[in-house]
């Protein structure tokens, strides 16, 4: 009965956004209030519908009703209750519905939160962010419904795929979600500003905090399917280019450049045209990777669905969202006049950069991504472009990106001197060539690349620190330490972000660059050295039982060189005996400065295991950074320019009483 | 996808893929009998293996992959670096043998060309329009500076109180 109010509900919340895409646009187009005020009321209903349609699913899920063919499929009743949550959202239709809960939320919140805005703005966002979710809504109802009974249910469950039933990857996807859903704020943005056909300071400053706040969940997903890959598959990589990740890199990294030109906008009124692309390419993208993982069009790993008709279906959404947001942009664009000007050398110039680079290495990302379809489509080549292409392609756009970082962050606005920015960050560049010469000179014989990695990220994270404390003005260095804690909250967001980002490019160049592997038949009770530790395996126990698992497990003690032991490591392999399949559990010894991590490996005929150890230096620091690079935009996004905000929102002030303009 | 022979191969290698999956013990790749004794010819066969695909797997590089076809190929690679082949001379090998899809560095030959020429392409186009843009915002600076601030001030004032 549940699923069937659940089924009624989303067939409502589908009806509802299809009314909430008309009457506000109408009623903004003819200055009819009444109209444009159903947009709110409408947009919370839509939410509640959701909500309460994907509360069934789960529901669904949680007490395993098979008659439910997406359970009977994807759940089992022996799978831990955190699976069983995990699984709603672990299959085609279930992630389809997690991804629309987020849209209308996102909408719920900008018309909570938007009082704001001028009411014909904000009921045109409403609308329009109505219209995407009509359309996605309609995907769900007619092709990929999660309510679908079974006629003759069976005893249990086909259980999730192993590989997913993990806590990393339980929250991977609610995470990316909700930024690349969270982009579509911005598009809403977007294109009613189109329609409005005006863009100012204050069209910045609204979509800002949407923007950052989809990039910030966007970091964190992105990260913890890095880390994911890291501990699980087994040989810790953490990036392999694969079509899937790309498709979340590619928002990351267009959404990383819109909310630095909506800083343009909101403080200079310049780059608005360029801006508004930004936000619809960046939504763009999002839906393109939908595209790419909901249709399986290109293979890999991540692709639950492998069904034409539902690529097609996602096709024309992207088709229809994108061709219609450009023509508009086409035939508007042009009444968008820049005010602000500024000098050659200026931190507008410094922004510019920063989207030049940011953008082209996203198009480097997509042709990439999408160059095997064209070869084959029009060449008849079939080929792949896999992670030497990346990294060749990628790696000096990072490079660039990490040189001129700091120096644009300090950059004034209008008209600067670039003399007195880089005396300023004349310490960050001696210790960054110092840090590199040293690596240079510790590793002799490698790669000249990873000392330069390695120098430009103390260059990165220096100046942050230089930024922050350029901020605090002159004076005795107690006095400015004291200040330093009193700094707008947007400032120590900025700079942790910029911190963030050379942290974990340290620990990505290092890990790449130095890290020490280790291939053996390992036998007990014979140790052997790995880099500046001794293994020893000191039995491997099979058919151990897990809840819906079995599992070959090793004990493998790690020691200094001295024969001190550090700890023991359990490598594991299981078999899932329901879905069939194999899954490695690495043995990591989690530090600061270095993983010690241990794969075990097949039975030997002569007696042994072989066993696998990698010594990864800072492997931590890359998702450290990442974390980092997240807390920096949450800072941020917590500034009291935008709590003055949404505190207005919530005040029964009179209507309108914005923010002014700083 | 064009020709159905095409969609056929990759159903076929799909098919491949998922059973060999669901067969493989998972053990990751380079298993410690593979490995030559002599160091420096192990090394270039990692390196060779990184840019190699295992083509019954889902975009994985046979150096990296369980999958059975994947140590056929990597004890391949070792074997004619053994009887002394160059890098470029094995990968020929396995190329002649498995067809350009095996590359995961594509060759740059033909059409291809196209991709790698792609990013420095899109840089100097991006490049030269910022360089414009910057360049426009400059010059008509000089006159309009002062009178800007204020005006900005009232309309965005206006625009609030609307």
């Amino acid at each position: 009965m549940i699923v069937e109010l659940g089924h009624f509900a989303l067939i409502l919340a589908f009806m509802v956004a299809v009314f909430q895409m008309i009457v506000p646009l109408v009623g903004a187009h003819r200055g009819n209030a009444a109209w444009m005020a159903v947009a709110d009321p409408a947009a919370t209903t839509q939410f509640l519908l959701t909500a309460f349609s994907f509360g069934a699913l789960t529901y669904a899920f949680v007490t395993s009703d098979f008659s439910l063919s997406l359970v009977t499929a994807n759940s089992h009743t022996l799978k831990p209750l955190i699976y069983k949550i995990s699984g709603v959202w672990g299959n085609h239709e279930g992630s389809l519905l997690l991804w629309v809960l987020i849209l209308t939320l996102f909408g719920a919140c900008a018309s909570w939160f938007g009082g704001n805005l001028p009411p014909s703005l904000k009921a045109r966002v409403l609308a329009v962010q109505s219209s995407i979710a009509a359309a996605f809504f309609g995907f769900i109802l007619f092709t990929s419904n999660p309510f679908t009974r079974l006629e003759v249910p069976p005893f249990d469950g086909r259980d999730l795929n192993p590989l997913l039933q993990d806590p990393g990857l339980a929250f991977h996807p609610p995470f990316l979600y909700l930024g690349y859903v969270g982009l579509s704020m911005a598009f809403s943005f977007a294109v009613a500003a189109l329609i409005e056909g005006r863009v100012d300071a204050a069209w910045g400053r609204w979509v800002r905090p949407w923007t950052l706040a989809a990039w910030v969940f966007l970091t964190i997903g992105i990260g913890l399917g890095s880390w994911w890959a890291y501990y699980e598959l087994g040989w810790g990589g953490f990036w392999f280019w694969d079509p899937v990740e790309n498709a979340s890199l590619m928002p990351w990294l267009i959404a990383a450049a819109l909310l630095h030109s909506a800083i343009v906008v909101e403080k200079r009124e310049s780059l608005k045209s360029w801006t508004i692309l930004l936000a619809i390419l960046a939504f763009g993208f999002s839906l393109i990777g939908t595209f790419i993982v909901r249709s399986g069009v290109l293979t890999s790993v991540h692709a639950f669905a492998n069904d034409p008709e539902r690529g097609v279906y996602i096709l024309m959404i992207l088709g229809f969202f994108m061709g219609g947001a450009l023509l508009l942009f086409a035939l508007r664009a042009g009444a968008m006049e820049a005010k602000g000007v500024f000098s050659t050398v200026s931190r507008e110039s410094g922004l510019v950069v920063n989207n030049l680079l940011l953008a082209v290495s996203c198009f480097v990302v997509f042709i990439g991504t999408v160059w095997p379809l064209i070869a084959e489509m029009f060449w008849d080549r079939t080929l792949s472009v896999g992670p030497p292409f990346f990294n060749a392609a990628v790696t000096p756009f990072v490079l660039g990106l990490a040189v001129v970082l700091p120096i644009g962050a300090m950059l004034p606005w209008k008209r600067a001197k670039i003399g007195r920015a880089m005396r300023a960050l004349a310490p960050a560049f001696v210790l960054a060539l110092a840090v590199g010469l040293l690596t240079y000179a510790i590793y002799t014989g490698t790669s000249a690349l990873s000392p330069i990695g390695v120098a430009l990220s103390v260059w990165l994270v220096a100046g942050a620190v230089t930024d922050l404390w350029t901020r605090t003005g002159r004076g005795s260095a107690g006095g400015r330490a004291g200040r330093l804690w009193r700094l707008p909250r947007a400032d120590w967001g900025k700079a942790l972000a910029h911190a963030g980002v050379g942290v974990t490019l340290f620990g990505v160049v290092t890990l790449t660059g130095y890290q020490v592997e280790d291939i053996r038949v390992a036998r007990e009770g014979e140790p052997y050295q790995v880099g500046a530790y001794e293994i020893e395996l000191l039995g491997v126990e099979e058919n151990v039982q897990g809840p819906n698992y079995i599992s070959t497990l090793a004990h493998v003690a790690v020691r200094t060189l001295e024969g001190r032991e550090i700890t023991q490591l359990n490598p594991e392999r299981r078999i899932y005996p329901v879905a069939g399949m194999p899954t490695t559990e690495a043995g990591i010894d989690s530090g600061f400065t270095r993983d010690v991590y241990i794969a075990l490996g097949d039975p030997q005929a002569a007696g042994g295991w072989a066993l696998r150890t990698w010594i990864k230096p800072f492997a931590n620091w890359i998702w450290g950074g990442t974390i980092i690079m997240a807390l920096g935009g949450f800072l941020s996004l917590s500034d009291r320019r935008y709590r003055v905000a949404a505190g207005a929102a919530k005040a029964p002030a009179p209507r309108g009483q914005g923010v002014p303009a700083e | 996808m064009t020709g159905a022979s095409t969609s056929l191969r990759r159903a076929a290698m799909l098919l491949v893929a998922t059973v060999t999956l669901a067969l493989a013990v998972p053990a990751g790749a380079v298993q410690p009998d593979e490995v030559l004794d002599n160091p420096v010819l192990e090394e270039r066969a990692r390196g060779i293996s990184a840019g190699l695909r295992c083509l019954v797997c889902r975009n994985e590089s046979i150096d990296e992959s369980n999958a059975t076809l994947a140590r056929d190929l990597r004890l391949m690679v070792r074997e004619r670096l053994v009887a002394g082949d160059s890098d470029e001379e094995v990968v020929a090998y396995i190329v002649d043998r498995y067809g350009e899809y095996v590359l995961l560095r594509p060759t740059m030959t033909g059409s291809t060309i196209v991709l790698w020429l792609a990013p420095a392409a899109l840089l100097l186009l991006g490049g030269g329009l910022s360089l414009v843009y910057i360049r426009k915002r400059g010059r008509s600076a000089a006159p309009s500076e002062a009178a800007l601030s204020p005006e900005e001030q009232a309309r965005l004032k206006d625009l609030l109180h609307e």
